[in-house]
This record gives C-alpha cells, sequence and structure tokens, in this order.
C-alpha cells in the first residue's frame, strides 16, 4: 500500500512528466494560454493515463514480456514478444482514445463539449504513450501501482499545465524583450518551472 | 533542394513551427545520443513520408491516422532493433526516447501536411529535410550541454586539464533536464530577426 502511495506521490512531482522529461510538449505549449481550456486538456489527459497504461500494463505482463505466454502452454516459456510493444501500445491507445470519444458523445454531452475537442489531440500526446513505456520499463508488481502511475503521471500533468498557463495570462502585461516575446518566453518559463519542480528530489518516498 | 534546405533555417520544425519538442529533450545532455536521436528521427520521417506517400491514394481518410501511426510505428520498430543489435550502450541511454519518435509531432505533421498530397520523391527529401532541421537544433542544444556540463564532446575531454587545476569547476545545472529549455528559448531568440527580413 505503502508503495503504491509513494509511486503515485512521486510521479506527479519527482518523475514530473512535463519537467523531467518533457513529455506532451506540443500540446503542453500549443494550449497553455488560458487556465479553463489547460484544465479542459489535463483532466482529459489524467483521463486517458488512468484507463491506457493498467491496460498496456496487463498487456505487457500477460502477452508481451519474456516468458509472459507460458499461461498458455509451458512451451512459449521462453518466447518474447516484446519488439511489439510500441505497435501494440499505440494502437491500444489510438483505440481506446477512439471508444473513449464515442462513448462520452453517446452519454454526456456536456462533458463531450468540454472534452471532445481534446480527445483526437490525446491519441498522439507523447506523454500518453510515454507514461506506458516508462510504465513498461519500471516493472511494476501489480496492476494497482501501474494505475498509481498513470494517475499521479496525470495529475502531474494536469499541475505543470495549469501552473504555466496561469504565467502565460499574467505575463501578457509584462515587458519582454521583442524577439523573446511568445515561444521564446514559453521556454525559458517552462525551463525555470522545472528548476523549481527539481526541488522534490530530495524527497524521498 | 529548397525541400531540404528551407526546414533547416527559415521553417525550421522546432524554433519556428514549435514540433517535436516532446520526445527528444532529454536526449540531449550528451553529443552521442543526441547525434544517433537525430539520425533515428531522420531516417523514420523520410521513410514513412515516402511509404505514406506511395499508397496515399489508397487511404481512407477518416482511418488515415491509424493508418500513418502503424507506419511509422513499424519503423521507429525497425530503428530500435538496428540500434540494439549495433550500438547497445546507446539504445540503453535513449531508453523510451526512441519509441517516443512514433508520437514525435514532427513525424505526424509532415505526414499530414506534406506527405498526403505531394509525390513520393518530394516527400522523401521533405522528410530528409525535416529531419535535418530538427537534428541540427538537437546537436546544438546537446552540444552546449555536453562542453558546459561535462567539459566533453564525444566522450573526449575538451577542456584542458590546466583549467580544472586552476580552479574551474563544471557547470553542473547543464546535466539538468531544465537547461535545454532554456537553451532552446535562447536560440529562438537569437534566430527571430532573421526570419523577419
Amino acid at each position: 500500500m505503502m508503495d503504491t502511495l509513494g509511486i503515485f506521490f512521486r510521479s506527479i512531482f519527482v518523475d514530473n512528466m512535463v519537467f523531467a522529461y518533457f513529455l506532451g510538449m506540443c500540446s503542453f505549449l500549443a494550449v497553455s494560454k488560458n487556465v479553463k481550456t489547460s484544465f479542459g486538456l489535463g483532466i482529459a489527459v489524467t483521463f486517458v493515463l488512468i484507463i491506457t497504461v493498467p491496460v498496456n500494463y496487463l498487456l505487457d505482463k500477460y502477452i508481451l514480456s519474456e516468458g509472459a505466454l507460458s499461461w498458455l502452454s509451458p512451451a512459449f516459456a521462453d518466447v518474447s514478444l516484446d519488439f511489439l510493444s510500441f505497435i501494440l501500445f499505440i494502437a491500444i491507445i489510438a483505440a481506446i482514445v477512439q471508444i473513449l470519444e464515442m462513448v462520452i458523445e453517446k452519454y454526456s454531452p456536456v462533458l463531450y463539449n468540454s472534452l471532445g475537442i481534446f480527445l483526437p489531440l490525446i491519441a498522439v500526446n507523447c506523454a500518453i504513450l510515454g507514461a506506458s513505456l516508462f510504465m513498461q520499463e519500471k516493472h511494476y508488481d501489480t496492476v494497482f501501482q501501474s494505475l498509481a502511475y498513470g494517475f499521479g503521471s496525470g495529475i502531474g500533468w494536469l499541475v505543470a499545465i495549469v501552473g504555466m498557463a496561469a504565467i502565460r495570462e499574467k505575463i501578457r502585461y509584462s515587458k519582454i524583450p521583442k524577439r523573446l516575446q511568445g515561444t521564446g518566453i514559453a521556454f525559458i518559463i517552462t525551463g525555470l518551472m522545472g528548476i523549481a519542480f527539481m526541488a522534490f528530489l530530495g524527497i524521498s518516498f | 533542394m529548397n525541400l531540404i534546405t528551407a526546414p533547416l533555417r527559415k521553417a525550421n520544425p522546432i524554433t519556428v513551427l514549435i514540433l517535436g519538442i516532446c520526445s527528444s529533450l532529454a536526449v540531449t545532455a550528451k553529443l552521442k545520443p543526441a547525434i544517433v536521436m537525430a539520425l533515428s528521427v531522420t531516417v523514420v520521417t523520410a521513410l514513412s513520408n515516402l511509404v505514406i506517400s506511395l499508397i496515399r491514394k489508397g487511404i481512407p481518410s477518416k482511418i488515415r491516422i491509424i493508418v500513418q501511426l502503424i507506419v511509422v510505428a513499424t519503423l521507429v520498430i525497425l530503428v530500435d532493433q538496428f540500434l540494439k543489435a549495433f550500438m547497445y550502450d546507446v539504445s540503453k541511454q535513449l531508453s523510451v526516447f526512441v519509441g517516443l519518435i512514433i508520437t514525435n509531432c514532427i513525424v505526424m505533421g509532415r505526414l499530414e501536411a506534406f506527405a498526403m498530397s505531394h509525390a513520393p520523391w518530394e516527400s522523401f527529401l521533405d522528410g530528409i529535410g525535416n529531419g535535418l532541421g530538427y537534428g541540427l537544433i538537437l546537436v546544438i542544444v546537446a552540444f552546449f550541454r555536453d562542453l558546459f556540463g561535462s567539459g566533453t564532446l564525444l566522450g573526449y575531454q575538451v577542456i584542458p586539464q590546466g583549467l580544472y587545476d586552476f580552479g574551474y569547476v563544471n557547470n553542473g545545472l547543464m546535466i539538468l533536464p531544465p537547461m535545454a529549455l532554456i537553451i532552446i528559448g535562447i536560440i529562438i531568440w537569437l534566430q527571430k530577426p532573421e526570419e523577419e527580413k
């Protein structure tokens, strides 16, 4: 239990998707212009991560990794389908995003109006695939740990993009050198926020 | 020819179009992985542009994203297996970032914006140009981080030992991931007036 909680907090602060690994930067820079839309995108990312990471975990554990197929027959004990993981992970993610979009559209038009526009963007967001690949590399023991990792990463991404959007809303009123306006300053702010987040490195869970 | 040179400066995918920053800045702490990464992305962009452009008339537009993803993922698997076989140590350093080429916005962006509507040869050149434009920035960032962060380039010590004896210390801040973003911000700053002309 403590482990799971540790993974959750670690993935929010220490291994933050944006500041430690630069994942999901494209949409991070493009969408973080106001707080409201950033919040919507952050929630959508968290939502998709909560579902895709555990599903890919099960896929990895029972089908892809070395010896995983031995539950079918002992003859498969040394078969490893590791090389297929990229293509299967991305297929699963694209499929889940598509299904989610349809389900949300059918049952909750309100939610669809706020999240819907972001969902197609998310299928090709590096943070989603990145979380699955990191999960595969970290060899978690139970599906709950992978769930905690997915949830934590999503929240970490949400915190990062909302913070960034808040800063960018304020910075419109300050004097920035002309050439640096727009993307230039956005990069530098992200870098400085990243340095601030490094402070969490000292905490051990 | 313009297809190759334009993305290097005027239409650089990273500094001007802000595409493909996602997966790869974490690999720029050292020069060697950055070069390998740049070459891998160039190969994947060029070949996927070529393949998609060849079959572009047969792809139903509704499922084109999935088709593109499958083509790209297949190419990335090939690159990954190649790296694992011939450059194992670099492949370990790059870890998940090779896989993340799949969702690199440059690859998808060029497929959508160029390969779907152009002939195969042009698309191939466009892929090479964009891959190189992206690689150029990666290598510049990695050069400075490697030089000031560890005092080495490609594993050779560049800063003379005498300076260290004199009290020179490597700048540990350059190794940390956020510095990559700040360096790119500065590159954009320096590049801006040139494109306005």
